[in-house]
């Protein structure tokens, strides 16, 4: 069963994006992998919600799946994913292309690659509003500049007539927020957005990206690996691991009292202005390859610094904890840690 | 896929990056361009070429008699065809006629068998592979019910010697210029099918087409705007490489009897069988048309090889 979501605060309409139960599974021939389960989370209109999660834990799959952008071969995806009521799973591949742009855009991870090529990128903006809206050639134009302009790009008219290559990584990634943001989409959702860039333009980005989404009044489906950029951007963090939610918490709380040892365990390997200086970063020991099936066991146990024998045999369920706060752990931080059993070893 | 841009020195104006000054839109065609320009290979096939096609398009300047004539014939005896003279600078062929002259204008009959069949396989065959290229990037489980259909009839075309073919179409069409050019059209028609479906299947799983596809894009638009023009380059190598192969093998189909049935027609390959039978006494009637072909398909080949660096964003020249 999946918990019941507290009403956001603020209004008590259905949020924007509502994804319940969402189960994405790869089969080849020999094997099947589960790479996203049990997956819910809401992202009410005009909100910033983070999904966090180590290379691996399933976000981008998630997200994909969101966007209904999965290869269709062996890929199987259940659970409901509804966009202001209509459930974008089931609807038809025509409707789901329509709202694609005006709706709910996405910006990608590698700007190096998510651009064409070999066409400016003045036709790439343009083929955007083209498609979705009926306006005369002279003011895409100056729309387009428009954008260009907005996602500080300087010279915005001489930098349509040109290529991609010309562009750096920063520039780049501008530009595919502005043709993200071209249509003026309600729902944005950017995956890892700064990944690929360096750590002062990431900053810079992270910046014009923020700004453009409260400025659109859209909501920000923001999925990232490092807390550092949702502690800045984001009202609402959902934490994954091993493709299931763990942790799910308002900003605050979070990351004044984390409740899973895994995002505690993200926290701690954060560096902070607050800690004495030479003090180590505490990683979180194993790799996340270092797992259990949920099916069988928490996944993280192997990583655990808590876990016990419970751990080690019952999959855990995500519990309300009050106050929008959401958890998967028999033993989260918040509580007082279990005795002898975690030392003992499985056999 | 990032497009490294040639580092451009001295005098060339062009220089690009994100902090040059002076930025201009460089495609992926003005780089090739430029670094087409750079290759000493690219400058040797080009000169072959235009050799070869200046050739074949002032030969009623550069020779003052007619092809195909036997005006000389008496002078050609049982045991002599005779050689280099003022007059005939390169000698009589077997039927009297002035082998210089049919040198040249067989430069024409080459060049246009050539370009035309190419032509015919490069358009039928990029349709094909457009085709079902498009349809099974983004066509989904319908696109790539059409992508494997069109295939597999090319497929088909593909087990057909060309040969075969060749003389099969000779055979319905009866021995003329027309049959060898839709034969050896017809043959390259899988080559292209095939390599342009293949390099729009990469490109439909890049990054940009994911992208555009997350914008609600047309399908349409997404095969018109982002795969072909990321896919044609190798097809437009394979062409100018296939020009090369296309005047081989109209000799060797003229060879083999199956162009026109005149025997004396001014066609390089024809003049190879003619010079056959006199191949003791005048080894020069095979000689000069078989030196004539080699240089041609070897300006197209060095052209094409050329080409296909250039046009590799990654080589750097």
């Amino acid at each position: 069963m999946i918990p019941p979501l507290a009403p956001t605060p603020t209004t008590d309409e259905e949020p924007l994006l509502s994804v319940r139960d969402l189960r994405v599974r790869f089969h080849s021939r020999d094997h099947d992998v589960v790479a996203v389960d049990e997956v819910s989370l809401d992202v009410p209109a005009g909100r910033n919600v983070a999904l966090v999660g180590e290379s691996g834990s399933g976000k981008s799959v998630t997200s994909l799946a969101v966007m209904g952008l999965l290869p269709r071969r062996g890929v199987e995806v259940t659970g409901q994913v509804r966009y202001r009521g209509e459930d974008l799973l089931t609807m038809g591949e025509r409707r789901r292309e329509s709202l694609r742009g005006p709706e709910i855009a996405m910006v990608f991870q590698d700007p190096m690659t998510s651009l064409n090529p070999v066409v400016t990128i003045g036709v790439q903006l343009d083929e955007v509003l083209r498609r979705h809206f009926d306006l005369p050639r002279k003011e895409r134009r100056a729309r387009c500049a428009d954008l260009l302009a907005k996602v500080g790009i300087p010279d915005p008219v001489r930098r349509l007539k040109e290529y991609p290559h010309q562009l750096s990584g920063g520039m780049r990634q501008r530009v595919l927020i502005a043709i993200a943001l071209a249509c003026e989409p309600r729902l944005l959702i950017a995956d890892e957005p700064t990944t690929a860039l360096d750590v002062t333009i990431q900053a810079q980005v992270l910046d014009v990206l923020a700004e453009l989404v409260a400025d659109s009044d859209a909501a920000l489906l923001l999925i990232t690996h490092d807390l550092g950029v949702v502690a800045g951007v984001c009202d609402e963090v959902n934490v994954m691991y091993a493709g299931r939610i763990v942790e799910s918490a308002p900003r605050r709380p979070l990351f004044a009292a984390p409740a899973h040892p895994y995002t505690v365990g993200l926290l701690g390997s954060i560096p902070r202005l607050d800690t004495p200086r030479g003090a180590p970063l505490v990683p979180i020991p194993g790799s996340p390859t270092h797992t259990r099936p949920w099916t069988e066991a928490c996944a993280f146990c192997p990583r655990c610094p808590r876990a016990d024998d419970t751990c080690r045999s019952t999959p855990p369920t995500l519990e309300p904890a009050g106050d929008d706060r959401r958890r998967r752990c028999f033993h989260p931080a918040d509580a007082p840690a279990p005795t002898a059993a975690a030392t003992t070893e499985e056999p | 896929m990032s497009l490294p841009v040639p580092s451009v020195t001295g005098a060339d104006p062009v220089a690009v990056g994100p902090s040059g000054t002076d930025e201009v839109g460089v495609s992926l065609g003005r780089a090739t361009w430029r670094r087409l320009r750079r290759t000493p290979t690219a400058w040797v096939g080009a000169a072959l070429i235009g050799l070869f096609v200046l050739v074949a398009l002032a030969a009623p300047l550069l020779t003052p008699y007619e092809p195909a004539s036997t005006r000389w014939a008496g002078e050609v005896s049982t045991t002599d065809v005779p050689g280099p003279s003022a007059e005939h600078w390169l000698g009589l062929d077997r039927y009297g006629a002035d082998m210089a002259t049919q040198l040249l204008y067989g430069a024409r009959t080459s060049l246009l068998y050539g370009v035309v069949s190419t032509l015919i396989g490069l358009l039928a065959g990029a349709a094909l592979g457009a085709l079902a290229g498009g349809a099974g990037a983004v066509g989904g489980r319908v696109g790539a019910f059409v992508d494997a259909t069109i295939m597999r009839v090319v497929d088909v075309m593909l087990a057909v010697p060309s040969l075969l073919l060749a003389v099969s179409i000779a055979a319905v069409l009866g021995k003329s210029g027309t049959a060898i050019v839709i034969a050896i059209g017809a043959a390259q028609v899988p080559v292209f099918a095939r390599l342009l479906r293949s390099s729009m299947l990469a490109q439909g799983r890049s990054d940009y087409v994911l992208a555009a596809n997350a914008l609600g894009l047309r399908r349409s638009r997404i095969v018109m705007s982002h795969l072909l023009p990321n896919s044609v380059g190798p097809t437009i190598v394979q062409a100018t490489l296939n020009l090369a192969t296309a005047i081989i093998e109209v000799a060797a189909l003229s060879y083999l009897g199956l162009g026109t049935p005149e025997v004396a027609s001014a066609e390089w390959g024809r003049m190879l069988v003619a010079a056959q039978e006199r191949f003791d006494e005048a080894p020069r009637l095979a000689l000069l048309p078989g030196i004539a072909i080699a240089i041609t398909a070897l300006g197209f080949t060095l052209l094409g090889e050329a080409l296909r660096e250039s046009l590799d964003p990654k080589s750097r020249r």
